[in-house]
């Protein structure tokens, strides 16, 4: 359901970018790129006092003519950002919020991996996985 | 030998092969026909459908043998297609012969066309399994032994051709084969031979061990375990690259069980050299061990990064960045296999689920305690089976699935030991590549826990290496102060001294009364007040002296100690001085002085190692003190901001 898949850093780089239709990558890098502005914007509007009540879900980042981006961040400042086609309208906020749910189980499962250096990028074959079946129905 | 015939080439230019080629193919064909001839349940139908009268290879073996090529699945259709096999159903020789070249062709990099085949190529190479012959041969006991020994003789000859780097290992295989000749009554017997020197091609040649024959050999291990026929073909297709198939051969009797992926099967062996393994890392075997120690142990075994990584995934199966005993095991096989070439499954194997291996080894906690101690709680059922295992050796009991492993004679558990001193290769490549040679015979003859103790041995060096140089402080560790201080005791038997920290005040009264003492009687020119004076001085210069002084005095002995200062030589002269001529009592003095001095002598050089031992100490502790700064910056950076 999702056409691109990018987990953001702390310090705003990509550790994990993925689009489906592999074509046309680099419009979709740039979509992640600028929707970090949005989910800065976001985080900052919540106020310091409302960090613990701050949700992780971020909803929608902004809708695009033929995509929307919705947005997550988890406590340590790692970003989830989702691309979704707009054609795609049986997607309910409940699906999105699961499915980033299921990235940030993920997540975790790849951090708790010794081998794995914070920071790197993420080449795990679970990771790729669960992400493909996220993205599967696309094509 | 032309392509004309049958049609089977599309173009049908004439195939002309060289003399040396023609007599592989003409061979492999033979060998593909005679299974075909020979094994009714070997061919799949398309053999049935074939021209009257034409000699042709069944698909099934022929499909062995492309597999065997290594040569991707695509690039064999292909090769299938071009050659007309598939236009006209079956390999006839022309169609075999097309394809072995169009192997060649491929294995030399050229596209799979006609083109290619009318060029020079060399021959191709195959990389057989030694599993499909004896399988194959297995049941139908007698008749096949002889036949297994003129087989491999010819086998060798195309093998020498094919596959230079293999020709030691092919002449050491044939000598051996001949005892495996006689009594060929059942596939374990076949099995346990190539296990023998399957190992030392192991050692010299890992890099033999491809993937594709050895999947190839996973189906093949199913179906043609009851085609027994087709004794004179199959068994020339063993192969250099036994290695693969010692792990795997053991357990084709197994295809009745539960799991067909037998390498990813832990034999008893493996299981006990990883709990040891896990025991050394965490004493507790029902606990975890940590993520960044297992990491560190992984990462001896010199895999890459990302491999381990992958590995870690699969062995972890709850994700919570720890291993329990059964993670554990699992995640050491998977380390093991991977060392041995086999690659990494895309998902846990069953045989290593962590269920599967609680299940199969229950309560590795009771073995481990049959090792310490001998727990009464342990059930009856479980007894008897732990002592099967350990010494029983000849159990055919194929009930239970944990048991086939124990469905061995003495030659097949050296195959299991060396499988489980693989992990001994992987970890320590230089060393034990040459030392397990030697340590196979041995292990041979007895299988006891002595084997299992050097595994120990061996496996617990590397894990635990770090701390000891750390223990001995290796900057002073040229200063043994054992032996520092343990001269010091025979001084102390005299009984004049104290513990040395309180000697200094104490004999310096004593001793220079016995120096004065001593010093009036010798028949010297010097005045007894020098003398006295002198060993005052002597003490206080060695005092204010440089360490190595004392050092100096120590070794050498009273007489010719001191060149460097006059004062105290006169002491030496006059303790010897004062022993010749005089009286017992005065004997006893200059002994008394001499222990005195040697004890001084000792404590002076005591201090002053730990004098260097303290400010060594200081050191470390300043650069520990920084690395633990810069540790808390680390840290404070790594942080997350949780204010905004």
């Amino acid at each position: 359901m999702a056409v691109c898949v990018a987990v953001i850093a702390k310090e705003n780089y990509p550790l994990y970018i993925r689009s489906i239709p592999t074509e046309n990558e680099l419009k979709f890098h740039y979509m992640v790129h600028t929707s970090l502005d949005v989910v800065d914007e976001k985080i900052s509007a919540m106020g310091k006092a409302l960090v613990d009540q701050r949700e992780l879900y971020l909803g929608l980042l902004y809708p695009t003519e033929d995509y929307k981006v919705y947005g997550y961040v988890t406590n340590s400042k790692v970003k989830f950002v989702m691309v979704v086609d707009s054609s795609n309208t049986a997607l309910r906020d409940n699906e999105i919020r699961s499915m980033f749910r299921k990235l940030h189980n993920s997540y975790t499962d790849v951090m708790c991996n010794p081998f794995y250096n914070p920071g790197d990028r993420i080449h795990s074959r679970a990771f790729d996985s669960m992400v493909t079946s996220m993205m599967i129905q696309v094509c | 030998m032309e392509a004309a015939a049958g049609g089977g080439c599309g173009s049908g230019p004439p195939l002309l092969l060289s003399e040396g080629e023609q007599q592989c193919y003409s061979e492999l064909f033979a060998r593909c026909a005679g299974a075909a001839g020979g094994g009714p349940g070997s061919g799949p139908p398309e053999a049935a459908r074939t021209v009257p009268g034409t000699v042709t290879a069944a698909a099934g073996p022929v499909a062995d043998l492309f597999r065997a090529s290594q040569l991707p699945a695509e690039t064999l259709h292909q090769i299938t297609e071009l050659c007309g096999a598939k236009r006209v159903g079956y390999f006839g020789p022309t169609q075999f012969y097309i394809a072995l070249k169009l192997i060649a062709a491929a294995q030399s990099g050229l596209p799979v066309r006609i083109e290619s085949i009318k060029c020079e190529l060399p021959l191709p190479r195959f990389m057989m399994s030694k599993t499909d012959a004896e399988i194959r041969f297995g049941n139908p006991a007698e008749l096949h032994g002889t036949k297994v020994q003129i087989p491999y003789l010819i086998t060798e000859k195309n093998t020498f051709k094919r596959m230079d780097d293999e020709d030691k290992q092919q002449e050491t295989q044939s000598p051996t084969m001949s005892p495996l000749a006689s009594p060929p009554s059942s596939p374990p017997h076949y099995q346990r031979v190539p296990l023998s020197h399957g190992y030392s091609k192991l050692r010299s040649s890992t890099e033999q061990m491809h993937p594709a024959p050895y999947e190839a050999r996973q189906p093949l291990v199913q179906p043609e375990g009851p085609s027994s026929g087709a004794p004179g073909a199959k068994p020339p297709r063993h192969k250099a690259s036994l290695i693969r198939s010692f792990s795997v051969e053991r357990e084709p009797h197994d295809n009745s069980s539960n799991y067909p992926d037998e390498p990813w099967r832990i034999t008893e062996e493996q299981r006990e050299y990883y709990v040891n393994q896990f025991r050394s890392l965490q004493p507790d075997p029902s606990s975890f061990i940590s993520g960044s120690v297992a990491k560190n142990f992984f990462t001896k075994s010199k895999l890459s990064i990302p491999e381990l990584s992958y590995i870690w995934e699969l062995s972890d199966a709850d994700c919570d960045g720890a291993l329990t005993l059964p993670e554990f095991c699992a995640a050491f096989h998977l380390i093991v296999a991977r060392k041995n070439g086999y690659p990494l499954p895309e998902g846990l194997p069953p045989t290593l689920q962590p269920e599967y291996l609680q299940a199969a080894f229950p309560k590795p906690k009771r073995e481990c305690t049959l090792f310490d101690s001998y727990s009464e709680s342990m059930p009856a059922n479980q007894q008897p089976r732990d002592l099967n295992r350990m010494e029983k050796l000849s159990i055919k009991d194929t009930a239970d699935f944990p048991v086939p492993t124990q469905d061995v004679t003495s030659d097949d558990k050296q195959g299991m030991k060396r499988m489980s001193f693989l992990p001994l290769g992987t970890f320590y490549l230089s060393t034990s590549k040459d030392s397990n040679s030697l340590k196979a015979r041995p292990r041979s003859r007895s299988y006891s826990s002595t084997s299992i103790e050097e595994a120990m041995k061996r496996g617990e060096d590397p894990p635990t290496p770090p701390p000891r140089p750390q223990k001995t402080h290796s900057r002073a560790s040229s200063l043994d102060l054992n032996k520092v201080f343990q001269p010091s005791v025979p001084a102390t038997k005299s009984g004049l001294l104290p513990p040395p920290p309180a000697l200094p005040p104490r004999p310096c009264p004593s001793q220079s009364e016995q120096v004065s003492e001593a010093e009036i009687h010798p028949q010297l020119n010097r005045a007894p007040s020098q003398v006295a004076e002198s060993s005052p001085t002597k003490k206080d210069i060695p005092h204010s002296q440089p360490p190595s002084k004392p050092i100096r005095r120590k070794f050498r002995p009273e007489n010719s100690a001191t060149e460097s200062q006059e004062p105290p030589s006169t002491v030496g002269p006059v303790s010897a001085a004062s022993g010749k001529p005089h009286a017992a009592v005065q004997k006893q003095s200059s002994k008394q002085k001499k222990a005195i001095q040697t004890a001084i002598r000792k404590n002076k050089e005591a201090n002053a190692v730990l004098a260097r031992l303290n400010s060594e100490l200081q050191q470390q502790l300043k650069e520990v003190h920084q690395e633990r700064i810069a540790l808390e910056n680390q840290l404070e950076q790594l942080r997350p901001v949780t204010v905004l």
